[in-house]
């Protein structure tokens, strides 16, 4: 813990011409000290779900693509790719100097055997929906098929070909998910299920799993096996299973945690206040807002009413007063950061509030409603701060500006959940999504008809119509055009009530960098490293003559010179898919830059 | 030797009694858990149905109830627990192992602590009955038994970890230090009362008609005190400890939870809320076994201190 004390100003971090950090501004001590928010489900890629188990498995593993710190799709396991005209073959050109952290080659063989066992009966995985898109997993996961006809094959040691049910632009994003990862077979076959466990992990990230003390700490130390091994700063990393948020501010001021899952929801002015360096507060790909039963009065075929509903909250007034931390007032279902999609802005979100509330008293007037006969419902939601404070302040909105008499339920989680599943008891309630993919797609499918996420009962043929064309299509251009009109039509029928998006919020110590905000909350230990602190020993190096680039102009020289030349993610697609829109490409190979 | 054959004989029927009302805990229990609404795969990401299918046949759920009921009675004869659903990479037996010892360390220190200074301090107050000591120790003790360690624990964390430094803000790593604030804030409330307790039996004690003979006799007060008094006082102290125990050794949920103590407390919530079905049932079992032995030695410490409910068979 040397170095690590509270509070420390970090010295200006200066870049080589390569875009390392120059080394005499980096800590002595390399060890971050992360809480994760609770203790992780799993240490086995392909039974993760939730994001403690996420945030460990990036570090401990790679799939074969990975992620920037920006958050953009870079090559991981695999060097490059190449995508087919109907975007329904993907071929992956793996690293020839990958290896296992024992010291053997990680092979297309491998990455066969770890979405085999992702998609088995067996391994019965649930969150192995994120393999749904390649050619025959639904019915390898039904059982209804051998595994070996999962549509994946390893051409050669070094080659592996994945076959696509439909095309998948967020394919490659997917590919991030630990349920992808693959696993190292012999150690899989020798330990069983306790393959996870210190001492019998076998991966192939930047990291190795030194220890795991059941909820108390998981110390990962950096893989001597790793390809890039050389170029990452972290030694050690810490993950700590702290639930309580004030307890892991504490230890944070304590100096014990360089990095907290998030703060305590009521002290946001007393932390942009006295830590405005480490307070970090960034948008996340998700959106709160309230569900409506459509299959349940008063909101059948009410359409106005629901419109009322969603005019006659102040959204600014939610955001700023009740959610508190840079939360974005939203009039639509997806939120932004998705790269090249941006949401149809209904005509009333450039309105005033006054003239909305006007709207929202002159349509619940149409539907039938007045002081003397109010609407009255109830708004459930599951037991949490946030939640309560936000349907208090959204019912007494509804009170104050159309007269509503809303009544409060509080529901335990799952019964909450089961709830709204069955649509008997629901008629307003607490919803939202947060993705796992940057794609509008995996919001708009909430509410498809018939999907198990749709507890709204939306049901519309036109709706359905355009998200099946959505899913068939691989041209982004158009792609993006069906999903913007997806989401008009959506919102026209205004099946739900859009709150605000949300953000991520959690104390960073100031002396750590190399990572970046991104809209996924994706960060990797191996980007990171430490500043040192002002009041350590001076450097030896004469500041003036070094070029100081800030870190954006240099992350894409942060990794290894081999992937260097590879175009960034949306470079490859676009120029794959121009070229096939022009109907000119035919295999489309990008820039190639193996060794 | 008839009094100890006595007693080892009841022993026997009270341990032999552990099964039937294990049995109906276990029972009660199972069925409670599975009326439950909601499952342990139900989450906001609703999971498609062949993924539900393979997770239902993976942990057995897709058999009729009585089956599973059967199948997990079998089990838990051999005491398997089976594995968690929360935490997938281990069995219920290697959480309960691993949160034991430490809910154990905790809980003991802080019973013995609570124990030794409660009567201490109570014994104190009732010798200078209505005296500046007895209200100022009695007051004391009322406000920690009113103030919820909720409140003291975040205070005591501020000011030794935070400002001063001193100790850890939370975490567990066996050292002397990580103990301190978890044991101090779980003992407070448990020395006040057992403070109050012992106060108030001692004034009954020192009242009675067996302690004035023993002063009459001219016995120093001090022996009066140590040999005549402090056994009979302690009888309520004793009862509320078997109970008190088991409660403090299987984990304050509170106190895990704010000082980050991976013990068994946190088990039965996050258990019951996620629908962990086997992890639930497992530290049901445990506290209820503990329960019952520890009741039982309360009986046999009881019988010690008081002649009056010893198991002799010539009475």
């Amino acid at each position: 813990m040397g170095g690590r004390d509270r509070h420390v100003r970090p010295v200006e971090l200066i870049l080589t011409e390569d875009g390392r950090p120059v080394p005499s501004v980096l800590a002595q001590v390399q060890e971050l000290h992360r809480n994760n928010g609770e203790e992780p489900q799993t240490l086995d890629p392909h039974l993760a779900e939730g994001l403690p188990s996420a945030h460990i498995l990036r570090d401990l593993f790679e799939g074969l693509t990975a992620e920037s710190p920006e958050g953009r799709i870079v090559p991981g396991a695999a060097i490059r790719w190449n995508i087919s005209r109907d975007g329904k073959t993907y071929t992956f050109y793996l690293r020839r100097d990958a290896l296992w952290s024992n010291g053997d080659p990680v092979t297309a063989e491998d990455f066969v055997y770890g979405l085999r066992r992702s998609a088995s009966p067996a391994t019965a995985s649930n969150y192995a929906k994120a393999l749904l898109p390649i050619a025959n997993a639904a019915e390898v996961l039904s059982g209804d098929l051998p595994l070996d006809e999962l549509g994946v094959t390893a051409m050669d040691e070094f080659t592996l070909q994945i076959s696509m049910r439909d095309p998948t632009p967020y394919f490659l994003a997917l590919l991030t998910h630990p349920v992808t990862y693959p696993v190292h077979r012999a150690s899989v076959l020798e330990h069983g299920s306790a393959f996870s466990r210190p001492g019998n992990l076998v991966s192939n990230g930047a990291y190795i799993l030194e220890d795991w003390v059941l909820r108390t700490r998981i110390d990962l130390v950096r893989n001597e096996n790793y390809w890039n091994a050389e170029n990452v700063i972290l030694e050690k990393v810490s993950y700590y299973p702290f639930e309580d948020r004030s307890t892991a501010l504490k230890q944070f001021r304590a100096g014990k945690l360089d990095w907290t899952f998030t703060v305590p929801n009521n002290q946001f002015k007393w932390l942009r206040k006295h830590y405005p360096d480490e307070l970090v507060i960034s948008p996340w790909l998700g959106s709160y807002y309230f569900g409506f039963n459509l299959q349940r009065e008063p909101f059948i075929e009410n359409p106005g009413l629901r419109r009322a509903l969603a005019l006659a909250i102040d959204r600014d007034l939610l955001t700023e007063k009740v959610a508190q931390f840079g939360e974005q007032p939203s009039y639509t279902l997806v939120p932004p950061g998705i790269r090249d999609y941006v949401s149809p802005i209904p005509e009333w979100a450039e309105w005033t509030q006054a003239e909305r509330n006007t709207e929202a008293q002159r349509l619940y007037a149409e539907a039938g409603y007045s002081e003397d006969n109010p609407l009255r419902f109830e708004i459930r939601y599951d037991t949490g701060q946030t939640n309560k404070k936000m349907a208090l302040a959204v019912s007494s909105l509804w009170k104050q500006v159309l007269g509503v008499q809303a009544t409060l339920v509080n529901e335990e989680f799952k019964v909450f959940l089961q709830n709204r599943e069955q649509k008997v008891l629901t008629q307003v309630f607490r919803a939202g999504w947060i993705s796992d993919y940057a794609d509008a797609y995996s919001f708009l499918n909430l509410f498809r008809t018939g999907h198990g996420g749709n507890d709204y009962g939306y049901s519309n043929n036109l709706y359905d119509a355009l998200l099946n064309e959505i899913a068939a299509e691989r041209i982004p251009s158009r792609r993006r055009r069906l999903m913007f009109e997806a989401e008009r039509v959506l919102l026209a029928e205004t099946p739900f009530v859009p709150v605000y998006t949300y953000v991520t919020k959690r104390m960073v110590n100031p002396r750590l960098k190399g990572w970046q905000s991104n809209v996924m909350d994706h960060h990797y230990s191996k980007d990171m490293f430490f500043l040192r602190a002002v009041s350590d020993e001076a450097p030896s190096v004469e500041l003036e003559e070094i070029e100081i680039i800030t870190p954006d102009q240099a992350e894409a020289t942060v990794a290894d010179e081999t992937t260097l030349a590879v175009p960034e993610k949306d470079v490859i697609e676009e120029g794959v898919i121009e070229e096939d829109a022009n109907g000119t490409g035919d295999e489309t190979v990008p820039e190639d830059t193996v060794e | 030797m008839i009094q100890d054959s006595g007693m080892a004989r009841h022993s026997l029927r009270r341990l032999l009694g552990l099964i039937p009302t294990l049995l109906m805990l276990i029972t009660v229990a199972f069925f409670l858990m599975r009326m439950a609404p909601g499952g342990p795969f139900d989450s906001e990401k609703v999971l498609p149905p062949e993924i539900e299918a393979n997770l239902n046949a993976k942990y057995h759920l897709d058999e009729p109830l009585l089956t599973q009921y059967f199948r997990y009675l079998g089990q838990v004869a051999t005491l398997d627990f089976g594995p968690s659903f929360q935490y997938k990479d281990w069995t219920v037996n290697e959480l309960i192992a691993q949160g034991l010892p430490i809910s154990l360390t905790v809980g003991l220190t802080a019973m013995i602590l609570a124990f030794v200074l409660g009567t201490l301090l109570g014994i104190a107050a009732a010798l200078r009955q209505n005296t500046a000591v007895d209200y100022s120790l009695m007051g004391f003790a009322m406000l920690g038994i009113s103030i919820p360690n909720f409140v003291i624990a975040p205070i005591l964390i501020l000011l030794l970890a935070v400002y001063a430094g001193w100790l850890p803000a939370g975490g567990w790593d066996w050292s002397i230090a990580s103990m301190v604030l978890p044991v101090v804030t779980l003992a407070l409330p448990v020395t006040a009362y057992i403070a109050r307790l012992t106060r108030a039996s001692m004034i009954e004690v020192l009242n009675s008609n067996f302690i004035r003979t023993a002063r009459a006799k001219g016995l120093p007060e001090s022996t009066v005190i140590r040999r005549h008094a402090l056994r009979p006082a302690l009888l309520p102290v004793i009862s509320f400890l078997g109970p008190a125990t088991a409660g403090m050794i299987s984990g304050s949920i509170v106190i895990e939870r704010i000082f980050s103590i991976p013990g068994l407390g946190s088990y039965f919530v996050q258990g019951a809320l996620n629908r962990d079905y086997t992890l639930v049932m497992g530290v049901v079992i445990f506290y209820g076994v503990l329960i019952i032995v520890l009741n039982f030695l309360v009986d046999l410490i009881y019988a010690w201190l008081n002649p009056k409910v010893r198991y002799d068979e010539k009475h």
